[in-house]
């Protein structure tokens, strides 16, 4: 038996307006850049491959189905700039075979920083899926797949969630391999579903390369590949970004045609299924505990953090904004904690990674920045105009000041 | 291969970019065993009498003794012809210089035949003739031709398979060196008249570049932005330009003094270090200074360099109200280049029309963060530097500030920069230009 596991990370953030030392205007945001990069995407992969999915769900009866993991400042944008995805993903929830998942509302690496605003991230995104969806998400998934034992216990202290999902790095699993269901050395409860990055990346990365030697890849293929998994597996998890869908791998690559063949052509081995997350833990226990004491994350070759935090800007910009943390809440403004907020967008510190800055490659990917080093100043100006801002707003209410000192 | 080579300045008198090409494309060609036979025009000191400090290569103190510097180039033959010429000289620079010559041979008539004649043994070559006024040429342009005549005799007696001609004032001598001895030439270009002048070009120099980029068989550009100056502004055909381009010497590691240096001052140096002259925009840094000084005050402005608008930047800086936070160093040698460097929090490079720009990477030698105009050569090989484009003056002060109100952006920066700049080796544009060679070598 293999159950095949896809779960699609969408998201977009609010990329930062050009600011300078001298501007002064508390409006961070480049609206017309994301307005039009969400438009532009919703037209080549969000829409498109949301219709295709409804399709392939009808046409196979339910037996087709999969997750989402959408970012809250994603769904804001699409609210905003293009509401017309928000009915194709409303219209997927009624289906019954799909399930969302829940992250950070702001795609955020609090995790790593604050444990209070990393919880409160979770409950406001949560908070909304169950609004627009009526699922209460019972699995979590941390930014970028950030994980360690200390996630696991923290996700498991909620109570209100089944499984973490992260990736299937060689250096955690060994000898053993993703296809199965595991459980974090450190709990009882809580499951751990691991990203079986080799088949992922072949539709992820793979596909459209022609170099690669298994160019084309055919839908019959992959699901032979899928087929061999059964006797040393249950379970593929296949997990990649949604953009790869006409967008990282563009229509004339096939991807659209392969997708919409890929559920038949896998379905056509009696012993296969697919299954949410949820159903996945439901129908298999656990195989092993698995140790992960370091942190993991499912960026580049490294698996590390070192695309949000391999160089002195990186850690510190992240560690100038969480040490405002107290400062912003204090001042009960919804406004500046909102922005500063949408500072913490993991991607705004990718764009930071000086690591491959050299070789431009997929760090390049909807940057809009020159350089690392422009993201960073502009990054800083914003955030030393929100402190400004926080400073003020409490001179402005001079009950305030008290609670500061 | 042998390499007849028409250069410029050679260590221990070097003013400026050309010169440190040349030394150190030579030096890594010696080392590929090229044989270079380099022809170099040979200064005339000339005290100087007016205000105007007018600073010529003899000025220049060694850093080297001249023992060490030709030992370490053991495949290479010095030729030095008379001549008024120098680099970065204009038409009128010329004309000044040759009235104070005169002037000065008058002046100086206990100068005898004798003293003349041993002065000229030291260097071989075309030297036999007496050091007159009347040797000269009147205006630039004759100087460069009677340089290209000289040079052609020369050639003769040499044996060489390729001519390389450095910047415009050698391109006439290259021409008749390959005429006379029909060997291909190389042109290698620095810089055009077009970065050196905006649009007000002297006719005299486009007609002489663009000869010499038509007669030779290949064209050395140091950068893309060269490259495609000369193929939309000169009418050459792309094919025949290759794009070399320059390289830094490593100096070891300059960390230690940089940091020492660091902790005792307080106040942040922002620096400018080049010909002051419209070609570098030193009035755009001035601009970007006092938009600085709007938002930080401990931070003051170092210009380090002269050029013929040096008193206008010097006025400017004072009708600015910016004076006092300005500092003018004039020309900086030796041992006051490093120092300046390793007081420096950041080097800004302005330029207006840079064909590359060698300061950069020799700043980020001295592990200076880099700030360089989006219209320099150089900004095609640098990752590791901030970039802006020369006009526009708030982004500049923009990033100036930024560099010194964070430090972890200025650590990146110098930590990358430097690591950056270690792979611009001279010996790679060594070897780019020996494949030139090769490509248009014909074996006897």
């Amino acid at each position: 038996m293999a159950s095949v596991c896809f779960y699609f990370q969408v998201h977009q953030p609010f990329r930062l307006r050009h600011y300078t030392v001298f501007d002064h205007s508390p409006r961070y945001f480049d609206e017309f850049k994301n307005a039009s990069i969400c438009r532009k995407v919703a037209n080549k992969c969000y829409l498109p491959t949301n219709r295709l999915l409804l399709d392939v769900i009808r046409r196979h009866e339910g037996r087709f189905r999969v997750a989402f993991s959408l970012t809250g400042v994603l769904i804001e944008q699409f609210q905003k700039y293009c509401p017309e995805v928000m009915s194709t993903f409303d219209a997927l929830a009624e289906t019954g075979c799909v399930e969302f998942l829940a992250e950070t509302y702001h795609h955020s690496l609090s995790f790593l920083y604050s444990r209070e605003e990393f919880l409160e991230q979770i409950n406001k995104h949560t908070e909304i899926i169950e609004r627009l969806f009526g699922q209460k998400p019972r699995i979590f998934r941390n930014t970028e797949l950030i994980y360690n034992n200390r996630l696991a216990e923290i996700i498991e202290s909620m109570g209100r969630f089944d499984a973490v999902i992260t990736e299937g790095a060689d250096h955690i699993l060994g000898h053993r391999n993703s296809n199965f269901v595991y459980r974090p050395s450190t709990c009882n409860q809580l499951r751990l579903l691991m990203k079986n990055y080799s088949l992922s990346d072949d539709i992820a990365f793979r596909f459209g390369n022609r170099a690669w030697k298994e160019y084309p890849l055919t839908a019959e293929k992959f699901a032979r590949w899928i087929n061999n998994v059964n006797g040393n597996g249950h379970i593929v998890n296949l997990f990649m970004d949604f953009e790869t869908f006409g967008e990282h791998q563009w229509d004339d690559t096939g991807i659209f045609d392969f997708m919409r063949h890929l559920p038949g052509e896998i379905l056509k081995y009696p012993d296969n299924d697919f299954k949410t997350p949820s159903e996945v833990i439901e129908a298999y226990q656990p195989m092993d505990a698995v140790d992960v004491p370091h942190v993991i994350s499912w960026a580049d070759v490294e698996r590390d953090l070192s695309a949000w935090l391999g160089n002195a800007m990186q850690s510190n910009a992240l560690h100038e904004i969480y040490k405002m943390e107290k400062l912003v809440k204090q001042t009960c403004n919804q406004e500046l904690i909102e922005d500063w907020r949408k500072l913490q967008t993991s991607d705004h510190f990718y764009y930071m990674c000086t690591k491959y800055f050299a070789d431009g490659d997929v760090h390049k990917y909807f940057n809009p920045y020159e350089s690392p080093y422009d993201s960073y100043i502009n990054f800083m100006n914003v955030l030393t105009n929100l402190k400004e801002r926080c400073s003020q707003s409490f001179v402005s209410r001079p009950e305030a000041v008290g609670q500061t000192s | 291969m042998k390499v007849f080579m028409l250069g410029w300045e050679f260590p221990p008198y070097i003013s400026g970019g050309l010169g440190t090409a040349c030394y150190g494309l030579t030096r890594a060609m010696s080392d590929l065993d090229v044989q270079i036979t380099f022809v170099v025009p040979k200064p005339i000191e000339v005290p100087q009498a007016s205000h105007v400090k007018m600073l010529s290569p003899l000025q220049v103190r060694p850093l080297e003794t001249e023992e060490q510097v030709l030992e370490s180039l053991k495949n290479v033959t010095f030729k030095a012809l008379d001549s008024t010429l120098q680099p970065y000289a204009t038409p009128e620079y010329y004309q000044q210089r040759i009235e104070e010559i005169i002037r000065h041979k008058f002046a100086r008539s206990e100068f005898t035949d004798a003293d003349r004649a041993l002065e000229i043994e030291q260097w071989e070559g075309l030297a036999h003739q007496s050091i007159g006024s009347g040797q000269y040429g009147g205006d630039m342009y004759t100087e460069v031709h009677r340089f290209a005549a000289a040079a052609a005799r020369l050639s003769l007696q040499e044996e060489f398979d390729v001519i390389h001609a450095h910047d415009w004032m050698t391109y006439p001598a290259g021409i008749a060196a390959a005429a006379v001895t029909g060997k291909p030439l190389v042109v290698h270009v620095h810089s055009t008249e077009f970065d050196r002048s905006g649009e007000f070009v002297n006719q005299m120099i486009y007609d002489i570049e663009r000869r010499g980029m038509h007669a030779a068989q290949k064209i050395i550009a140091v950068s893309y932005l060269t490259r495609n100056i000369i193929i939309s502004r000169y009418g050459v055909s792309g094919d025949k330009v290759e794009v070399v381009y320059n390289g830094v010497e490593q100096n070891g590691d300059n960390r230690a003094a940089f940091n020492k240096i660091g902790i005792q001052s307080d106040e942040k140096i922002v620096l400018f270090l080049g010909r002051i002259t419209m070609q570098k925009g030193p009035e755009y840094f001035l601009m970007a200074a006092r938009k600085v000084l709007e938002e930080i005050e401990n931070v003051k402005f170092v210009m380090a360099g002269t050029g013929d608008m040096m008193h206008r930047i010097i006025e400017m800086a004072a009708q600015m109200g910016i004076g006092h936070k300005v500092l003018f160093t004039g020309f900086l040698h030796g041992k006051d280049v490093q120092r300046v460097y390793e007081m420096a929090d950041l080097y800004v490079m302005p330029s207006v029309s840079e064909p590359f720009g060698i300061a950069p990477l020799e700043a980020l030698n001295y592990y200076v963060p880099v700030l360089i105009s989006k219209q320099s050569g150089v900004a095609e090989v640098l990752t590791h530097v901030l970039k802006v484009d020369f006009w526009d003056i708030t982004e500049m002060a923009n990033k100036i500030i930024a560099v010194l109100k964070y430090p972890p952006l200025q650590l990146t920066l110098r930590e990358h920069g430097n690591f950056e700049v270690r792979r611009l080796r001279w010996s790679g544009a060594a070897e780019k230009c020996l494949k030139v060679y090769n490509e248009i070598f014909q074996p006897v």
